[in-house]
């Protein structure tokens, strides 16, 4: 047999195997199911591009299968040295140009309607989140409500398989709105991706970026940054609750209560015991701080420094505050936490700091102390 | 002097020693040392890209952490493009341009060689920045990929300046690299030989410096802007200060999507001349296939931002970007049609480099399709930065350029060294390359379909099986080159004594000098111009 | 003189090429070693430096006696013109890259983050930003420091342009001199060049030092001092290579070493100057004036 026979007989086998094979029967070969217009109209694009590159897949590899068998060597073909200056050899370079221009232009024209309404931000919304993409977790600001969420991964033994695409505070939706969201970040790039409800934009530090969807149907989506930005890029993933209006609106007040008395709590001047401190310090500390410090406080050697037994959590206090407030002025990595948490969350990860792993200062720091330090 | 080598030259023959290899002046024995390097780093690079197989094997951070990862993968794009095929095309054309046009060496020998030395200077200040990563305090290693896309590259470590200095040096190299070899085409031809009788290798090159001199400067000015953001307090790339951290995007792939170009056509021009060799006819279009490298030349300076579709761009931009990305598909289009037809009607054989041909044609077709997927913007909102892109351009430049230069050492092997390879190892050589490449990267279509980013260290449990099929055609893939390794050196110890011209069809349809010389040729051939019939 | 080699002239092999190699790399590693505060860094680059200032007397020293002795004939010669042509190509590249950037941020991000455009959402984030060119007030001066006043386009920048401009006659005054064997003119012409061109070093220096003392313009004061300076420092870098090379290439005309015939090198750096003349004016244009 010939070998270029056996190669495309072992490719067409191998790609038979891949398709057909058992082992992928559960899971997608494709785009999972589009529920937003706009996806929908991308998956149809993506599959009108697969069957055209298909057919001409098929062309190629026929023609050349067809010119392998036929003209070689060993059966005696004989090469025809003016073929080039046959009229096929003078037309093709006019003909073939033509027609591939012309399914060029098929591609570019379906793919213009949906490019439009992607940039067709005219439209009245009925909802607009800010998802702020962070070092290594997301925030969705709901603009019309003035509430906060935030995202983190959840742990391995919490998500079970669905680690690296389950958080703790999923964005909850209504559907059948029109939502806008408003993707930027505060550190460096990320991409806040969610294939069956909203194409990715770039979320970009100090410029926002648009995207828009209507949720069809309810149901829980996922997806994960798409923009690497950094050590934790695998381990920032996106959670979408998709909700009836009612049930949303529900959440909202809900949400907007626990804000309120969080708000109030950590405001109040009141005198926190340490061990009321540490508890909530223990809880802020696992879901912001964790990813670079490690829950045994010890870091990365050379890259994220120890607080356990290190100069930051066991020197001054005040050095303590203001690298926690104001982030670090040598190592970029470490962010400005002032604007994301309220005092209490300030004080008691402070305070958690400073005496746990053995830190044992003893120093207690209140949220009095930071609202202080923000003057 | 001693022996008299070869009666038309009246140097000496290579000098001894050491000398001979770091003082050097001679295309051969540099065109040699460069295509020796480009073989030490795609070992370096291929053994980067089995720890991430590894790792990605299974679901889990196993074997490195996830900076470390982060910066393999840096340095395994960066080492195969700038370490890898670069200096292998570079290799080839040291080599065989100055024979293919009757010169008697490159325009400036000097300065070829420190375009060469060059090379392994950047390459120690390359592996530097992934080591300096080992010694405590030099900060974040570079975990940013090969894009280097600033905020984050503003927060990486030491590590970060030695790879920028080291993509200086790789930058002058280039640059002094391309001006000398489009100074060689444009004025070294022996008289007879227009520019049109130029065999497409050498016309695939003239484009590809050209391109070099243009956009290795725009890369140099990038990555030194980000040296500035990082260390002297300017606000290129920060909004805060006025700034966008977009512009080095535009920056990269003003350079990066020529880059591509810079990639393939050398290959390209590889099988301009292998595939009428074993075909035993001409090229179906000489003009033509000039004509469409030109275009691509062109089109390739003009349409980088189609791989940044979602930064967030105007609607005019879009579109333009959109349509011009898909004309590509014209020039390429023409020219795997062109030798397509080149085979019909032909005479063919099938050795070695004929079948890569032949694959290549087939897989970088497919490279092509999913380009033009790729290329429309609602759909690529999708795929942007998912396996999907990897495989795509993975496809594009294994076969489109590895492939290609594969195909290049197997047919002008037998000229360098004079002995013929083996043909049996040679041929298992290809059916092992091309079925476990397909295995690996067949498979992350899917994978990236599905939703799995690309650069990630930890993934899902439902990409498990893409995933592990990948890994299996890598290691596999990885595993041939070993082959490739034995199969070189057994060649170059002794075999087969080569003919002047091993292959039947070689001279068909190009003025075809380099065959007319003794394999291997003289220590200096052409010391006066040949004579063109 | 000899006629000139039939053959296309082949150096032997030559240690300049590896010598510039270790120069260079001694140069860059100090450089990124010297910027994270490793005290072996400036040793390395002073090293480097060296290194480069030995081989330029070197290998242009070997040059210069294969050119004396008509080693290089018609083709080499055209070689080395064609080479010269395509570094100023890259060089050309090289400054559009920076301009182009000056463009994109005024006329592109900027005004975005002004309220404008495509991304023009983004101002939300920037309250009370408006985007005006020079940018004096920035989205954030936090960590940037406030300029007080951009630079003008009158006084010594103008002073510049009349300058670099009068050198380039000056050094098309010496090559007609050149032409028609007159040496006296062909050095006066260099001469003049270079005291114009160390007059255009030495105003640029004290342009710097005006802006940094007294405008509180500073590579750290926004996007106005980076590009400002990114602009105007590679220019004068560039400024000064050519300086040094009409030095180089002044000696050597007064040794007599170019005929009508064959001067590539004085035309070499006649092009470089003729270039580093035009990116001024666009510089002048385009970072001074509008």
């Amino acid at each position: 047999m010939s070998k270029s026979k056996s190669f495309l007989a072992s490719l067409s086998a191998f790609l038979l195997t891949l398709i057909a094979s058992p082992a992928f029967a559960d899971y997608a070969l494709n785009f999972p199911e589009p529920v937003s217009p706009l996806t929908s109209q991308m998956y149809d694009l993506h599959m009108l591009t697969t069957k055209i590159a298909t057919i001409i897949m098929v062309i190629v590899i026929s023609i050349v299968t067809y010119a392998i068998l036929k003209f070689r060597k060993s059966k005696g073909a004989e090469a025809d040295q003016n073929f080039h200056k046959s009229a096929f050899g003078t037309w093709s370079w006019i003909l073939v140009p033509i027609i591939v221009l012309g399914i060029d232009l098929t591609i570019a024209g379906s793919a213009t309607d949906a490019l439009k309404q992607v940039e067709d931000y005219s439209q009245k919304n009925d909802v607009t989140v800010k998802v702020i993409g962070s070092q290594w977790k997301w925030t969705y600001e709901y603009m019309d409500d003035d509430i906060r969420v935030v995202s983190n991964m959840l742990s391995k033994e919490e998500a079970g398989d669905n680690y690296l695409r389950a958080v703790d505070n999923p964005l909850v939706l209504p559907v059948n709105k029109r939502i806008r969201f408003l993707h930027t970040a505060s550190d460096v790039l990320h991409a806040w991706w969610v294939p069956q409800i909203v194409y990715k934009k770039d979320s970009i530090p100090g410029y926002i970026n648009e995207t828009w969807t209507i949720i069809e149907k309810e149901g829980t989506y996922r997806g994960q940054c798409a923009e690497i930005c950094g050590t934790g890029h695998a381990f920032m993933p996106i959670v979408v609750e998709a909700v009836s209006q009612d049930k949303y609106d529900a959440w909202l007040s809900e949400k907007k209560i626990a804000m309120a008395s969080a708000a109030a709590e950590a405001s109040a001047d009141k005198t926190w015991t340490m061990a009321e401190l540490m508890s909530r310090g223990e809880q802020v500390y696992n879901t912001n701080c964790v990813a670079c410090h490690q829950i045994t406080g010890e870091g990365v050697p050379g890259v994220f420094p120890a607080l356990k037994g290190g100069q930051i959590a066991t020197g001054p206090v005040a050095d303590h505050l203001s690298i926690v407030m104001n982030g670090s002025t040598k190592n970029p990595v470490m962010a400005a936490w002032a604007g994301a948490l309220n005092d209490l969350e300030l004080a008691a990860l402070i305070t958690y700091e400073r005496n746990a792993w053995g830190n044992n200062t003893g120093d207690v720091v209140q949220p009095t102390d930071i609202k202080s330090a923000r003057k | 002097m001693s022996a008299v080598i070869h009666e038309d030259h009246h140097h000496e023959g290579p000098p001894a020693g050491f000398k001979r290899w770091l003082y050097s002046t001679n295309h051969k024995d540099i065109g040699t040392m460069y295509l020796i390097f480009a073989l030490v780093m795609l070992f370096i690079g291929g053994g980067m890209a089995m720890i991430i197989r590894a790792e990605l094997f299974m679901p889990g951070v196993q074997i490195v952490n996830p900076d470390l990862y982060n910066n393999l993968l840096t340095d395994h794009a960066l080492i195969m493009i700038f370490g890898m095929v670069m200096p292998a095309a570079a290799g080839m054309a040291n080599w065989m341009i100055p024979m293919m046009i009757g010169a008697p060496d490159m325009a400036l020998p000097r300065m070829n060689n420190m375009s060469f030395w060059l090379l392994p200077a950047a390459a120690i200040l390359l592996l530097s920045s992934l080591l300096v990563q080992f010694i405590p305090g030099t900060g974040v290693p570079i975990n940013t990929g090969w894009t280097l896309y600033p905020p984050l590259s503003v927060q990486t470590g030491m590590g970060m300046d030695l790879l920028i200095f080291s993509v200086h040096l790789l930058g002058i190299s280039s640059i002094m690299a391309s001006i000398n070899i489009v100074t060689t085409i444009l004025n070294m031809r022996a008289p007879g030989m227009p520019l049109m009788k130029m065999p497409l290798f050498v016309w695939a090159w003239l484009f590809t410096g050209l391109l070099l001199i243009i956009v290795m400067p725009v890369l140099a000015g990038g990555v030194t802007m980000l040296l500035f953001d990082r260390h002297f307090g300017t606000s290129f790339f920060d909004a805060a200060g006025g700034g966008d951290p977009v512009l080095f995007q535009h920056l990269f792939w003003f350079f990066g999507h020529p880059e591509v170009y810079v990639l393939l056509l050398p290959s390209i021009g590889v099988l301009g001349l292998v595939i009428p060799t074993f075909s035993r006819k001409p090229l179906f279009g000489y003009k033509p296939l000039v004509f469409f490298m030109g275009f691509l030349f062109a089109l390739g300076l003009v349409v980088w931002a189609h791989h940044q579709y979602t930064i967030g761009m105007s609607l005019g931009a879009t579109m333009y970007f959109m349509i011009g990305t898909i004309l590509i598909s014209i020039p390429v289009g023409l020219m795997l049609f062109n030798f397509i037809f080149t085979m019909w009607r032909g005479s063919m054989t099938f050795e070695t480099p004929m079948l890569f041909a032949i694959a290549i044609i087939l897989m970088f077709s497919f490279a092509g399709v999913t380009g033009v997927m790729l290329a429309v913007v609602p759909a690529d909102l999708q795929y942007h930065d998912t396996y999907f892109v990897v495989a795509h351009f993975h496809y594009a430049l294994i076969p489109g350029a590895v492939f290609g230069l594969y195909a290049g050492v197997f047919y002008w092997l037998p000229k360098w060294t004079g002995h013929m390879y083996n043909e049996k190892l040679g041929k298992i050589f290809f059916w092992w390359t091309t079925l476990s490449f397909n295995l690996t990267f067949f498979p992350q279509h899917f994978s990236g379909l599905a939703g799995m980013p690309r650069r990630i260290v930890d993934y899902n449990i439902q990409y498990i099986e893409f995933n592990q099929i990948s890994s299996i055609g890598g290691f596999l893939f990885g595993l041939s080159h070993l082959l490739f390794l034995y199969i070189i050196i057994k060649t170059v110890k002794g075999g087969e004594k080569a003919a002047d011209k091993p292959w039947e069809g070689a001279q068909i349809g190009t003025p075809g000098l380099e065959w007319t010389l003794p394999s291997p040729p003289p220590f200096h051939s052409f010391t006066t111009p040949p004579q063109i019939k | 003189m000899s006629t000139a080699e039939q053959n296309y002239f082949i150096p032997e092999p030559s240690r300049w090429p590896a010598v510039a190699v270790v120069g260079l790399f001694f140069l860059v590693l100090g450089f990124a070693l010297w910027m994270n505060g490793v005290s072996l860094g400036p040793v390395s680059t002073g090293i480097g430096l060296l290194v480069i200032i030995y081989l330029f007397f070197g290998w242009f020293g070997d040059v210069i006696d294969e050119s004396l002795t008509s080693k290089y004939n018609h083709d080499v010669d055209r070689s080395f013109r064609q080479g010269m042509f395509w570094f100023i190509t890259s060089e050309v590249s090289f400054f559009a890259t920076f301009f182009g950037c000056l463009f994109y941020f005024r006329n592109i991000s900027l005004p975005w983050l002004g309220g404008e455009g495509q991304l023009g959402v983004s101002n939300i984030l920037w309250e009370g930003f408006t985007y005006t060119w020079p940018l004096i007030n920035l989205p954030d001066v936090t960590n940037y420091t406030q300029l007080i006043e951009p630079m003008g386009a009158g006084g010594i920048p103008a002073y510049n342009t009349i300058i670099l401009l009068s050198s380039g006659v000056t050094v098309t005054w010496a090559h007609w001199g050149l032409k028609k064997g007159n040496r006296a003119q062909l050095v006066w012409g260099l001469i003049a060049t270079i005291a114009l061109g160390m007059l255009f070093f030495a105003l640029q220096a004290y342009e710097y030092y005006h802006a940094y003392a007294e405008l509180g313009l500073t590579l750290n004061s926004g996007i106005y001092g980076s590009t400002f300076y990114m602009l105007t420092g590679f220019h004068g870098f560039h400024v000064t290579m050519g300086t040094i090379m009409l030095m180089v290439i002044c000696a050597r005309s007064m040794k007599g070493h170019f005929t009508a015939e064959n001067h590539f090198a004085f035309e070499g750096v006649a092009w470089y100057w003729h270039f580093v003349d035009v990116v001024w004016l666009g510089l002048y244009l385009f970072v001074y004036w509008l």
